[in-house]
């Protein structure tokens, strides 16, 4: 038997409407923040939190380029230098990056994208969410007093060991590891079978959407590559607590594996940040260019064997460290393969370009910037795949120009079109154009006098890393012209602050699609409802709106009175099942405060995970003890099953 | 006129004691080629491609309507673009395994071989020999003769730090627990600066030292005087200096050989006057710059490992002249 009818659309009944509405509503009051599970809440708390710690991240830039305006600059001393670049690339990896690109943006977008009204399981994308702001809080509130981590945000033994890096500094950053990568990994969970199951009937797996391919890609990778990480933070703070000796060679240990795990996990990272920006340069250059994109298979598949391709490379971050000859040559050639499949999407974008009719508009204006940006750093990275190069301008101010064109390029650049692009969805709201376009010219100008002297930097022989130089050796003049590009870039950041904060209320109504899109997040309000849909959409083609039948069916006969969706198959996304969500609790807020109460207190003392096990035991078993309304729901939903039966 | 623009153009962005494209040596002559052969290549690959998207923006930001037709036309024109970018990239590994083979490896049975030691902040040198009379230390300062091939020996007494001398090779790892071999070679007699390039802590920005290429015969005479022990003091001031040298926490750390002193925490002192920097690169070794450094290491280098000293004047006058005795 089918469970679900399929229908032309007719408009609901008000009062089916209403109830609806009551059913999905975020809990109301000071007490309700905490109990919200439902993934726009949580996404949009993911994106302002992550947004915060870019610009925390971007006032570190500051900071340092301050530093480095003039030789032998005494500004900031060596201490609070290496505490901040530490925590620049701690920041802008960890606690901006990956939540922002992976976690918000999956969270927010990823369920209205395949067509359903919510995550998968989201009291744990709630969970998710609270260790994350408490991991950042944490190590923020250790660098303002003066316990910054400062061995690098790599963190490489000996140098962050128990030897060399006393205190606590490291601690923090081990445990801050920790937080973020439960998070992260929650998320990958919940996106994985949100994709899998969640989707809308007739969504076919070849019908994803680009952007949904993207997120769904880097939660495999999330899932493959942070455990890595998770093994070389943890044997580095057992090295530290309880003198386990994993990296101390003085009794049998090894400094080079810390680096392999870490980079096992470091070079996927970089793809975790920058594939879902390939996802929303698809999304974009399709919507401007109004048309489907040109290459849908390929570019799918280049994203699949970027992730695999992601594994292969690591050792190319290791180049100068001595190891033997075959063996970095097979590195040297995945680092150059991986760039294939980049090459190929950038090929794929240009000619659904070509055939396009083009929309030029500021998201699109962005993913220009994108291309200039990204180009010339994949390029750069190409050089660095070849050896003889790589151990010349490895660990130079050539390699700080390299990443951060990849990264901005990649990631940030995307990001912007994709605030300018998703902020009317999200708002209800249009930003402002002129402002935008302010915004992107200083921004991209900034960008390039800040980082494009940079690669002659390190050619000129400047290494990364050192708190300042000396005047002899010429490097003044480029390190001023950096200087004032972070200016740019920071008024330019600013300017977007001021048009989010003006626009939110002033600007101009976006309405359903002000667009034209075809994605399905298009197919509802702006801002979406709490149910996301009045009726769940079924899906005809890739892009789901543009190839909607005249009297494309809906859902039917799903429950308003309870928090039901409809669960589908891998494959084919025929209906198969329906299913309950859980009502918004304070469980999983409270289990991630005894969360971190385990992870901090076991920083102090070894008795800290011990005693910490106690209050996330409670937590945990209140979290999944049914009850409430949860229960009474379930009960109704299997007594009417069993008299069906 | 318009060449010499070009060329202070080159030199701003290029130039430099310190730059990867002022090659001194056979294996920085073959980086150096591969990366100018990159360079042209990637950059005429970034500029059609950025004509690909300004043609793109130009032609179709008025189109009247979608152009599906020409669609396996551009399937070719990607396919074909992919194909030569595979292409490129093969060339480019070829470069980088031939480049890879002539910068490390070198026949030659009878090289000089020397041992870099890391230390936080500074670089401990070792010219062996089978007869320990014979063996040379120095710090920060790597003598080689001109147009022979050297091997270094690296390894860390303390946290990874990286040798790297951009006129002379690629950088190389010098890794607690690990000893690795690397090939340096000068063409022409001059100093070439280097610098440590993996981050090793509060002074890793002062972690500098000089390879100093000499005809054979020069750096003959450099390493025989190296070999002597300290030259005796020869008059009362000198003596009174040696005297505050070993009286203070002076000796708790470095050597001199031919006295009591003889610490390896620390820098050999043995010559310290014939080395041309004090504080690994930091400063030149002159008079005041020494003085300074005794007295307030601290604030040259913060966090560095050499307390600074509080001397009366009369010992740090005699401390200095005997220092600068140390030929």
């Amino acid at each position: 038997m089918n469970p679900v009818d399929t229908k032309p659309i007719e408009r609901s009944a008000t009062d089916e409407l209403l109830q609806l509405a009551e059913t999905w509503r975020e809990p109301p009051g000071f007490w309700g923040w905490f109990r919200c599970v439902h993934h726009q809440t949580i996404g949009k708390r993911y994106i302002v939190t992550a947004f915060i710690f870019f610009l925390l991240g971007g006032i570190l830039a500051a900071l340092m380029r301050m530093q480095l305006i003039r030789p032998e600059n005494r500004f900031l001393g060596p201490d609070l230098y290496n505490q901040i670049f530490t925590m620049h690339g701690t920041t802008m990896m960890f606690l901006f990056a990956v939540p922002m690109m992976f976690e918000a943006l999956a969270v927010y977008l990823v369920p209205l994208m395949v067509g359903t009204r919510n995550i998968a399981f989201p009291r744990l994308n709630a969970y998710s969410y609270y260790l994350y702001l408490f991991g950042a809080i944490m190590v923020w509130v250790a660098l303002l007093t003066n316990t910054g981590p400062d061995a690098g945000w790599f963190s490489y033994v000996p140098l962050s060991g128990p030897g060399f890096a006393p205190g606590k500094r490291v601690d923090f950053w081990a445990q801050m590891i920790t937080f973020t990568e439960v998070s992260a990994l929650a998320v990958a969970v919940e996106i994985v079978v949100t994709v899998f199951k969640l989707r809308a009937p007739g969504m076919s797996l070849n019908r994803l959407p680009m952007m949904v391919w993207a997120e769904t890609i880097v939660s495999f990778l999330v899932i493959f590559a942070m455990p890595a990480i998770m093994l070389s933070s943890s044997m580095l703070i057992l090295d530290r607590l309880v003198s386990t000796h994993f990296f101390n060679p003085a009794e049998g240990g090894d400094a080079l594996l810390y680096q392999h795990l870490f980079w096992f996990f470091g070079h996927p990272e970089v793809y975790i940040i920058f594939i879902p920006g390939l996802g929303i340069v698809s999304t974009i250059v399709a919507t401007f260019s109004r048309r489907h994109i040109f290459g849908y298979m390929v570019l799918v598949l280049s994203l699949i064997a970027t992730g695999f391709l992601g594994f292969g490379v690591w050792v190319h971050h290791m180049f100068a460290t001595g190891i033997a000859g075959m063996g970095r040559s097979f590195f040297s050639a995945a680092s150059m393969m991986i760039s294939i499949p980049t090459t190929v999407q950038i090929f794929c974008w240009l000619a659904t370009l070509w055939g396009g009719k083009l929309n030029i508009k500021l998201p699109l204006l962005w993913i220009f910037g994108f291309f200039f940006v990204l180009v010339m750093g994949g390029l750069t990275g190409v050089m660095l795949g070849v050896i003889p190069v790589d151990i010349q301008v490895h660990d130079t101010y050539f390699v700080v120009a390299h990443f951060h064109y990849v990264l901005i390029g990649g990631a940030v650049f995307p990001l912007f079109g994709g605030f300018y692009y998703w902020f009317p969805k999200i708002t209800g709201r249009m930003l402002n154009h002129t402002l935008g376009n302010w915004h992107f010219w200083l921004f991209s100008i900034g960008f390039n006098m800040t980082f494009f002297p940079m690669h002659s930097l390190g050619l000129k022989g400047m290494p990364r890393r050192i708190y300042t130089y000396q005047p002899e050796m010429g490097w003044t003049t480029l390190n001023r012209i950096a200087t004032f590009g972070a200016g740019l870039m920071f008024i330019a950041v600013l300017l977007f602050l001021i048009n989010v904060f003006w626009s939110r209320r002033r600007g101009v109504v976006a309405g359903e699609n002000p667009w034209g899109a075809g994605t399905l997040e298009w197919a509802t309000s702006s801002p979406p409802p709490p149910y996301n849909f009045v009726e769940l959409p079924t899906v005809n083609g890739r892009e789901a709106v543009w190839d909607a039948a005249p009297n494309q069916p809906v859902v039917r006969g799903l429950r308003t009175d309870m928090r039901e969706v409809l669960a589908t198959n891998v494959l084919d996304a025929d209906p198969d099942h329906k299913e309950l969500m859980p009502e918004p609790t304070i469980w999983p807020f409270l289990a991630a405060l005894a969360t971190t109460f385990l992870f901090i207190a076991s920083i102090f003392t070894p008795w800290g995970l011990v005693w910490g096990l106690f209050p996330v035991a409670v937590t945990m078993t209140g979290w999944f003890w049914p009850k409430g309304k949860d229960k009474v729901n379930q009960e109704i939903v299997e007594a009417e099953d069993a008299a069906r039966a | 006129m318009k060449h010499s623009a070009f060329s202070n153009l080159g030199s701003f962005l290029l130039g430099g004691n310190h730059s990867v494209t002022s090659p001194a040596s056979p294996q920085a002559h073959q980086i150096n080629g591969i990366w100018w052969l990159m360079f042209w290549v990637c950059g005429a690959a970034f500029v059609l491609t950025m004509l690909s998207m300004a043609g793109a923006i130009w032609r179709r930001r008025k189109a009247i309507e979608v152009d599906h037709a020409r669609d396996s036309r551009r399937a070719a024109f990607v396919a074909l673009a992919s194909g030569i970018v595979v292409v490129v990239l093969f060339v480019f590994l070829v470069a980088s395994a031939v480049g890879m083979k002539k910068t490390e490896y070198i026949e030659t049975r009878n090289a000089l071989t020397i041992q870099i030691i890391g230390h936080q902040w500074w670089w401990e040198i070792i010219y062996n020999d089978p007869v320990p009379s014979q063996i040379v230390t120095t710090a920060n300062e790597i003598h080689v003769p001109v147009g022979k091939p050297v091997l270094i020996l690296t390894s860390s007494r303390d946290v990874i730090h990286s040798f790297w001398a951009p006129n002379l090779n690629g950088k190389r790892d010098l890794i607690p627990g690990y000893q690795t071999a690397f090939w340096i070679q000068a063409d022409h007699p001059g100093v070439y600066r280097g610098q440590c390039a993996e981050f090793c802590g509060h002074q890793h920005a002062h972690m500098g030292f000089e390879v100093i290429a000499d005809p054979a015969g020069k750096y003959e005479q450099w390493k025989a005087a190296q070999i002597l022990p300290a030259k005796e003091p020869e008059d009362d001031v000198k003596r009174h200096g040696r005297e505050v040298f070993l009286s203070h926490p002076c000796v708790m750390c470095h050597t001199i050989r031919g006295t009591d002193a003889g610490s390896r925490v620390g820098p050999d002192l043995t010559h310290l006057a014939s080395r041309g920097t004090i504080a690994a690169g930091t400063l030149k070794n002159t008079t005041g710059n020494l003085a300074g450094w005794i007295m307030n290491s601290q604030s040259i280098k913060p966090g560095n490992h050499m307390p600074s000293m509080s001397l009366q004047p009369d010992d740090l006058q005699a401390l200095l002249a005997y220092l600068g005795s140390l030929q």
